[in-house]
């Protein structure tokens, strides 16, 4: 195996360990709210436009301004459910999905009258630092991003297993009825649920805003790929969205790496394919 | 009523030793028995004793792991329900499944499919089928709207539509009033009189039990306890002890 | 019997248009009878049968560049090609019917295949060589005049009858069916799997049809689409965008109605053209603006009528039990 090859690996993992967390939110609020946010990617770019906003017009750089897109993009994601989504919980799948797609023509509009239709990236100072490891280069901003990724979605998972928060939103996601019945109050929740997920889409955002360009078409591209991930690697299971995004961060580079790199999604659908027929409860999903 | 006339013919439906395991859990563990043709046995046992599993079984729902089930001879173990319906069993859900946004009349009209030649028969019938019901005034209504007792009577009805030899009515006088009970006794009688319907029900109305059934089979914990007539199978010492028994835990 | 009147009134209106209208307007409506027709195919498999499909722009693009590419590459008349463009659909219906409903893809789950189908088939086509590519594929066009249905060349309004008479057909199509054995199947399988076996319903047999009819007959309108519009794009004739738009009529006015398809039709493409023209005429025309308010005028029709516009404009108007008594 070439060094290069090698290198693509390690991008692959490091890029795909930023697309778990981007999962992760989506899962999250699937998982527990049963609703499924087509608006997901859209959410992504905002958060990324917002970090391009902090680093252009205030100068701070995407690791210092991702608390603030976070707690913005809590906030949003909160009031969003306890304004809008609420209703529609339970709701026919179509209803969602028309309810989150016409959100997300909102949010891609919006942004499009708001920064136009030129891709925005971010350049730190340290973008082209590199470490050498033996013969292998690693990105010093993929390494950052990789590790601020994992770290928040290692507190995530910590939230859901030790706090009692957690523990109560995983009892909503179990047994609703018994979570109602041992008097939590499911509305309250969910909304922190639908903001804990936009909060991971914050992070996420704030992070790739370093390793790629944010345009418009951007939150569709990245909702279909938080898709991909979160059913290969299983709905609910964030374990499963972790080693989901891994998979799919090595496969978009292989894919490149041996076909072309504008036939990366169709690997990835492929794969999104093969998973939902041979295994739907994706490869750590319980089964359903 | 005699009792014994029945079990002269050819069984329609033999249920030979079967077994079925939930994830290691032995749900129904060697039930046998036979149905004659224009019959009306019940199956008794406390709850979780595996009649609804059985009834599962005999509709296709899924496969035992061990025996057989047999129609008219012919085994059905492997069928889909779809097939099992098509080979003459019409069955009831437990919890009813209306078709909630059609209306009472279409629900039915989807059971006549089953053997009509054509739409407009399967109209002519399922009106039939719901005059009998008594419930011809409601059929424009969607199925929703019905008061429960209504829908366990609309889901006889449905099942009737697909003219079955054999009717498999899972608990359908739960929920009822004495006066609808003992009405529904009575549409079971006269059909089983005038067209010699074959009926197997599980039931916890005792009263429907004992006006309805020629034979009871009773079964606890997967296992057959017992059968016979129902005068008889209600004083014997092992049912009391099921029931009982399970009242002590 | 008012519903029987009020759709001879709309025809009859929709025929007599091009008298009184200029090309503009007959654009609009040609629109609306392309979203009309469309959500009806689309309307079979989801109002229908119960099966929720997001990728539904994969069969209109699969007919579209297979009638198209077999008139570029080997000049075969769109009316022939329009065959193959049918079976290929209802080929690639077959195969995603098959695989989605014998494994037991459900639900969202169904939803999601579908949309990975049409994606995946979208980057497929910017890669097959001789169809243009990303950068497109061009019907010729020799004349803009006459009449030639057999190579689906002529004047535009020859394009107009087309789409009304396909409009028409399926709406007749479509009210045979659900008062067809296979219609009552559909029905039944939509509302409760389980009780529809239990009644000796094949539930996959018929909801195999619904995704065949379904992806056939809207591949027939991605002919129409190519032929007329003479230009594809993958990223259009296969996106997501494409799929939007064909569940948006059907699902505002009314899911799994006759009318429902018609009437969002009627309803969604003069907003659009509304909000265009206020926006312009307010001396907005920023990118953006209109796509924008109509994301929001969108968000409020799901938000207050959930159920369509057809089902809440029936009671308002007392039809309740006439015909397309269907929910």
């Amino acid at each position: 195996m070439s060094v290069d090859l090698v290198n693509q690996i390690i991008t692959g993992l490091l890029t795909g360990l930023v697309y778990s967390l981007l999962a992760l939110g989506l899962s999250v609020i699937f998982g527990v709210v049963r609703v499924v946010n087509f608006a997901h990617g859209e959410m992504t770019a905002l958060a990324m436009y917002g970090a391009w906003a902090l680093s252009t017009y205030l100068d701070l750089d995407p690791l210092v301004g991702m608390p603030v897109v976070v707690v913005v993009m809590f906030a949003a994601g909160y009031l969003l459910q306890r304004g809008l989504v609420d209703s529609f919980v339970g709701k026919p799948e179509h209803m969602q999905f028309i309810l989150m797609v016409s959100l997300a023509i909102i949010m891609v509009n919006s942004s499009l009258l708001g920064f136009g239709p030129d891709a925005h990236g971010i350049q730190v100072s340290y973008g082209f630092d590199t470490y050498e490891v033996g013969p292998l280069l690693i990105d010093k901003v993929r390494l950052l991003a990789a590790g601020a990724s994992l770290a928040i979605s290692l507190m995530l998972m910590a939230f859901f297993r030790l706090t009692l928060m957690g523990k109560a939103i995983r009892a909503c996601a179990d047994n609703l009825v018994g979570a109602k019945v041992i008097g939590l109050d499911v509305k309250r929740l969910y909304a922190v649920t639908f903001g804990i997920g936009t909060a991971c889409v914050g992070a996420a955002g704030a992070l790739l805003s370093m390793l790629i360009d944010v345009m418009p078409p951007t939150g569709p591209e990245l909702t279909l790929l938080a898709f991909i991930i979160v059913i290969v690697g299983g709905l609910g299971s964030m374990t499963g969205a972790l080693l989901g995004g891994m998979l799919i961060g090595v496969s978009e580079v292989l894919a490149g790496y041996f076909l072309m790199p504008s036939m990366k999604s169709m690997f990835s659908f492929a794969i999104l394919i093969l998973v939902l027929v041979l295994r739907p409860q994706g490869l750590l999903g319980a089964k359903r | 009523m005699n009792a014994l006339s029945p079990m002269l013919s050819p069984p329609i439906l033999s249920i030979e030793a079967v077994v079925k395991n939930f994830r290691g859990l032995r749900a129904v563990d060697g039930v046998s028995f036979t149905v004659a043709k224009g019959e009306i046995v019940a199956l008794i046992g406390p709850n979780g004793a595996g009649k609804t599993t059985v009834f599962n079984m005999i509709a296709g729902v899924f496969a035992p792991n061990d025996g057989d089930i047999l129609l008219e001879g012919q085994s059905l173990v492997g069928l889909r329900p779809d097939q099992v319906c098509r080979a003459g069993v019409g069955r009831t859900f437990q919890l009813v499944k209306p078709f909630g946004n059609l209306s009472v009349e279409e629900n039915v009209v989807v059971g006549a499919l089953r053997w009509a030649a054509d739409v407009a028969e399967a109209k002519r019938l399922a009106r039939e089928v719901l005059e009998m019901l008594g419930l011809a005034d409601k059929r424009r209504l969607p199925a929703r709207s019905l008061t429960l007792p209504d829908r366990k009577c609309l889901e006889v009805a449905r099942a009737l539509a697909t003219r079955p030899k054999l009717l498999l009515l899972d608990e359908v006088m739960a929920g009822l009033r004495p006066a609808e009970t003992d009405r529904m006794v009575e549409t079971f009688q006269r059909l089983n009189r005038e067209t010699g319907l074959t009926i197997v029900l599980i039931e916890h109305v005792m009263r429907a039990v004992m006006a309805l059934s020629h034979r009871v089979v009773v079964i606890n914990s997967g296992k057959p306890v017992c059968e016979g007539i129902p005068a008889e199978v209600v004083r014997d010492p092992r049912v009391l002890d099921c029931y009982l028994g399970e009242e002590a835990v | 019997m008012k519903q029987r009147l009020a759709l001879l009134a709309l025809v009859a209106a929709f025929a007599l248009a091009p008298l009184a209208a200029g090309p503009y307007l007959l654009s609009v409506l040609m629109l609306v009878l392309t979203m009309a027709y469309l959500g009806q195919a689309w309307n079979i498999m989801m109002g229908f049968a119960g099966q929720l499909s997001l990728g539904h722009s994969l069969y209109g693009g699969l007919g579209a560049y297979v009638a198209a590419a077999l008139f570029v590459q080997f000049g075969i008349p769109g009316a022939l090609g329009l065959v193959a463009a049918i079976a290929v659909a209802v080929a690639a219906g077959a195969v995603i019917g098959a695989l989605g409903f014998r494994f037991g893809v459900k639900g969202v789950y169904f939803a999601l295949l579908t949309i990975a189908f049409a994606e995946f088939t979208r980057v497929l086509f910017e890669h097959i060589p001789g169809l243009g590519g990303p950068g497109g594929l061009f019907l010729p066009v020799a004349s803009r005049a006459g009449v030639d249905l057999l190579y689906l060349r002529g004047h535009p309004l020859m394009f107009y009858y087309l789409i009304l008479a396909m409009t028409v057909g399926i709406f007749l199509l479509c009210r045979r069916l659900l008062e067809s054995r296979l219609g009552f199947y559909w029905l039944a399988v939509r509302e409760d799997q389980e009780a529809a076996a239990a009644l000796g319903i094949n539930v996959f047999r018929a909801k195999m049809w619904a995704v065949m009819l379904s992806a056939g007959l809207t591949a027939a309108g991605g002919v129409f689409f190519a032929f007329y519009y003479n230009t594809l794009f993958p990223t259009q004739a296969f996106g997501m965008d494409r799929s939007i738009s064909i569940i948006l009529a059907p699902i505002v006015g009314g899911l799994g109605t006759l009318f429902g398809p018609i009437l969002g039709a009627l309803i969604l493409t003069p907003l659009g053209e509304t909000i265009t023209w206020g926006t312009e005429a307010l001396g907005f025309n920023a990118a953006g603006l209109k796509q924008l308010f109509y994301g929001l005028a969108l968000l409020g029709i799901v938000k207050f009528l959930p159920d369509g516009v057809w089902p809440w404009l029936r009671r308002r108007l007392g039809w309740d039990g006439d015909e397309d008594g269907s929910a």
